[in-house]
């Protein structure tokens, strides 16, 4: 049986008329044409398809599409404002954290939900928010410096010494 | 540091990545990102049980089913004459015969030999309609009895999969001096023996394999788009060998590949299964892996089992090394698997040691399982595992440090070049000082004290330390074809310089991660002293490249990048000849440095964007002696393999109350050469580090012994490392050059997965010494270890 879905993403209107099964990872990717969402297991548990509903983390394969019925979605490609990248974003790239590119969607998302709640989060704190994220290439030594940077540029604070000798911009 | 911005020296710079930009705003282009116009998707039909012959496929139910266009099995692809899947290593035994070489059908024909086997594919107008369908196709299959276990396999009264490989036996390898090494260990004053286990493993790269075959009925070509750390390679196999489309007829293009770590090299039944399909339907036909179809159709890895022998003389030196090994190659012979225990193992085995004398055999076995081949390491890990563990043990039978017994038995660093007596010349190394580097780093010395605290605590700990060798940037094609490559190995490159001084590189080396728009622009930068705003790498797809051979075994820089380099020697060759017919000058005294051509001592010099113009707008140019343009390709094929080293230590902590392992602390010193960007070679090395963890503390793929199930079917059973599994990582590197490649360089991509393990299991053999554990299995969980814990303890209270 097939029905529209109308809601909001990236803080723009969307709509689209999807099957019942239909999850809201297929609406963005195959419907919407939002392909920086990424599928990497079919158990929910790689968070390569996080994206935030209604300012909450959510793996979009875990929602049906028309559960988001009205619902105020936001993706990988609503976060950077423009052109500039967003400091989370910026500290991903300045900490090499990220090498295929393929969890990185999700683990940006994830990352933006723990700093919103948890504004200077610990190594360890960090560690374990991220237990729903997988990441296959980079070991996640570099994406807890990238989060630790980030978390400190979005509190307003200078950003900890880069630890691979990048220079700020 | 400037990023390699013009002026900057960029060789050595931990320039930001070019390719993240796009990558964290979601803007990349991975396989399945991309849809063509009416394309249409196609599901995958395969086997639930690891042995069956299949008597009728009733697709009639299917082929009603809404939406559906086509399904195809078997049968359907033989009428049309498609070969089998080919593999690309042949393997002689020790007899003299070659391996045993099954027929790999894309479609099973007239049985199943693997759960996840392919035997029908249906192509409909939406995936789900597809995977729909497919419950309506009607298989009888007659189950018979699975072999899993590759020991098992061997048995008198195994199940049998090939009629043509008696006993499962593919092939029975071997490689040294057998009557030396019984002579050494007849001479020996102590001999150490072990019995281990090197586990099963799922690459898991994070991107499920993906791929879309279309047709151009216009002009007769097929493209396909896929998951492919090679894509070239794969337009050989699938063209002339499955498919029989001449490569002028057919282009492969793999995008953004969100990872492989060796599972994307090989060529699957599922590539050309789409691109025969969409030639049938006159359709796009796109085909994207569920992960739990990848667990049961990409190739695994490891699975071996060894028994090690190492004799020692009466100062501790190393006198001879006897390695037998049975190693698991799965159903059917996937692209490289044959040559993973053979020639990346056995010749690995010298390890850092001057072992005189080193005999290997190895038994490859097939099994009802999905095909075993190369994962990050392939062999080298394996060969690691053994020669470390038993390095270790003999180090505890004689009461000695491991790290003295180490020293006294390493190359020296004035021995190189240094061959091994398994068939390798090691160029460079110095294994010594990467040892001392590590132990300062991770604090040896300090490392009882340490011990007694946390025993303080009711906590055993423990620290293992693993050197290890590695034959990278393969390889030299000569040698490679001698011992049974089927494939030369060379890379190529090619240097566009565009009009206005732009310079676009081709590279027959493939990104899936490792960051080559970055490096290779930071060298290209460097060499032409171009900016590296003005330099862009194309690479993976086969209509715009020449032929190349792909990235795998830590191969891009050492082979590709050298590639680039001979491209570049040729342009700036060719600029000389233009600068010195402008300046009129003698070309030798042109001398070419920082993007500038000058007439020695004068200050006459033309910019290198100058000579490019010339090259193409040539008014005033030496047409006699000279073509116009500025456009130079090149053909590398390495001298010798490169050979990375490194020493690893682990410092492990486990609750012998409930098994659990905590690694306090993991430091690694590696020697990679020379480093173009010591932000990605970290990178690299982390990566590595994490799954060779994950191998000794996690992972493990396991079938179950009487039905065949593969029962690590997802990630609720397969256990990935994840964020708090892993300690932050200690990194150094100490540099001896590659002596035979023009950058000196040797490959970071495989460093962690192989020193890790061993480190790891050292550590924990040594935690539980105190209990008299000799060695445990791999992934060393806390099941495990508790049971290990458990036994010793018991067997310790009855004495």
């Amino acid at each position: 049986m097939q029905k529209t879905v109308s809601l909001t993403v990236n803080g723009k209107p969307a709509s689209a008329t999807v099957e019942g099964r239909t999850l809201l990872v297929q609406l963005l990717r195959e419907h919407l044409g939002l392909t920086g969402t990424h599928v990497g297991c079919d158990t929910s548990q790689c968070g390569a398809c996080v994206v935030h509903v209604n300012g909450e983390a959510v793996k979009s394969c875990t929602l049906l599409a028309v559960q988001a019925e009205g619902a105020n979605v936001l993706t990988i490609e609503g976060v950077a404002t423009g052109d500039t990248l967003h400091p989370m974003q910026e500290a991903f790239r300045n900490n090499h954290a990220l090498q295929c590119g393929f969890c990185t969607p999700g683990m940006v998302m994830s990352a933006l939900d723990l700093v919103k709640n948890n504004a200077k989060p610990s190594d360890r704190e960090i560690r374990e928010y991220l237990e729903g994220n997988l990441c296959r290439c980079t070991g996640y030594h570099n994406i807890v410096l990238a989060i630790a940077e980030g978390a400190a540029v979005m509190r307003g604070e200078a950003p900890p010494a880069n630890p691979h000798g990048v220079a700020a911009e | 540091m400037a990023e390699g911005s013009s002026g900057m020296p960029a060789i050595g710079a931990p320039v930001r990545r070019r390719e993240d930009y796009r990558f964290l705003t979601g803007q990349g282009t991975y396989t399945d990102d991309i849809n063509r116009p009416g394309q249409l998707y196609a599901y995958i039909l395969r086997s639930p049980h690891a042995s069956a012959r299949l008597s009728r496929i009733d697709t009639s139910g299917a082929a009603s089913a809404p939406g559906v266009v086509a399904v195809f099995t078997g049968p359907d692809m033989a009428k049309d004459n498609i070969g089998g899947l080919p593999c690309g290593w042949l393997i002689t035994s020790k007899d003299g015969s070659p391996m045993k070489e099954p027929p790999h059908p894309v479609l099973a024909v007239d049985r199943v030999r693997h759960v996840g086997d392919p035997v029908a594919v249906v192509i409909a107008e939406t995936f789900p309609q597809a995977r729909d369908a497919a419950e309506k196709i009607a298989v009888d299959y007659t189950v018979e009895a699975a072999v899993v276990d590759l020991l098992e396999a061997l048995k008198p009264g195994a199940p049998q999969l090939w009629p043509e490989a008696p006993g499962n036996i593919c092939y029975d390898w071997h490689l040294g001096d057998a009557a030396a090494v019984e002579t050494a260990i007849g001479k020996a004053a102590k001999i150490v023996k072990l019995d281990l286990v090197n586990n099963r493993l799922v690459a898991n790269a994070m991107e499920p394999r993906a791929a879309i075959g279309e047709y151009d009925r216009a002009t007769g070509e097929h493209t396909l788009y896929t998951t492919s750390q090679n894509p070239h390679v794969i337009r050989l196999l699938m063209g002339a060998n499955v498919l029989h489309i001449p490569e002028t007829k057919l282009r492969v293009v793999a995008p953004d590949v969100g990872g492989g770590f060796g599972s994307k090299i090989f060529h699957y039944a599922e590539e050309a299964i789409v691109t025969w399909a969409a030639g049938k339907v006159r359709k796009p036909v796109k085909w994207t892996a569920e992960r739990s179809e990848s667990f049961m159709s990409d190739a695994h890895g490891r699975d071996h089992v060894t028994h090690v022998e190492l004799a020692l003389d009466k100062d501790a030196k190393f006198t001879a090394l006897k390695v037998s090994t049975v190693a698991n190659m799965g159903a059917y012979l996937s692209t490289f698997a044959t040559s993973v225990p053979t020639y990346l193992y056995g010749t690995l085995l010298a390890g850092t040691y001057t072992t005189p004398a080193i005999y290997v055999e190895t038994k490859a076995v097939f099994t009802n399982t999905v095909p075993v081949d190369a994962y990050r390491g392939a062999g080298r890990p394996e060969a690691t595992f053994v020669v470390e563990r038993i390095v270790d043990l003999a180090a505890d039978e004689l009461g000695m440090d491991p790290a003295e017994l180490r020293r006294r038995n390493f190359i020296p660093a004035n021995a190189f070049p240094y061959q091994t007596p398994v068939a390798l010349q090691y160029d460079s190394g110095d294994y010594q000082t990467t040892l001392e580097m590590a132990l300062r780093a991770a604090g040896y010395a300090e490392f009882e004290q340490r011990r007694q605290e946390a025993a303080r605590r009711g906590k055993l700990r423990g620290i293992g330390l693993a050197t290890y060798i590695e034959a990278c940037g393969i390889a030299p094609s000569a040698v490679a074809g001698a011992l049974g490559a089927r494939a030369g190995l060379y890379e190529s490159g090619a240097i566009r310089v565009n009009p206005t001084g732009g310079v676009t590189v081709l590279t027959g080396s493939h990104s899936h991660g490792q960051g080559h728009e970055t490096t290779f622009a930071q060298l290209v930068s460097e060499y032409l002293g171009v900016p590296i705003e003005s330099v862009e790498i194309v690479h993976g797809d086969t209509n715009k490249l020449p032929f190349g051979m792909g990235t795998y075994g830590s191969r891009s820089l050492a082979v590709g990048g050298s590639a680039i380099v001979k491209a570049m020697d040729k342009i700036i060759a060719k600029g000389r000849k233009i600068a010195a017919h402008l300046l009129e000058a003698s070309e030798a005294d042109v001398e070419f440095k920082n993007g500038q051509f000058t007439v020695a001592g004068t200050d006459r010099s033309k910019a290198f964007a100058e000579i490019a113009l010339t090259a193409y707008v040539p008014h005033n140019f030496p047409h006699e002696e000279l073509d116009p343009g500025l456009d130079e390709s090149a053909f590398y094929d390495p001298k010798n393999f490169t050979f990375p080293s490194g020493a690893h230590i682990a410092e492990i902590e486990i609750d012998p109350d409930t098994g659990s392992i905590e690694i306090v602390k993991f430091t690694a010193s590696d020697d990679f050469g020379r480093i173009i960007n010591p932000m990605i070679v970290a990178g690299q090395v982390h990566g590595g580090l994490a799954q060779g963890i994950g191998q000794a503390i996690l992972e493990a793929c396991v079938y179950d012994k009487q039905t065949g199930q593969l029962l690590t079917g997802s990630y609720n059973d397969y256990a990935m490392p994840r964020a708090d599994d892993l300690p932050s990582f200690e990194l150094s590197t100490h540099a001896t050059l590659c002596t035979h490649n023009p950058l000196g360089v040797k490959g970071c991509g495989e460093a962690g997965a192989i020193g890790a393990p061993a480190a790891i299991a050292n550590a924990v053999v040594d935690a539980l010494k105190p209990l008299g554990v000799k060695h445990v299995e791999m992934p060393l969980t806390p099941q495990r270890l508790w049971q290990v814990i458990q036994q010793h303890q018991t067997r310790a209270a009855a004495d």
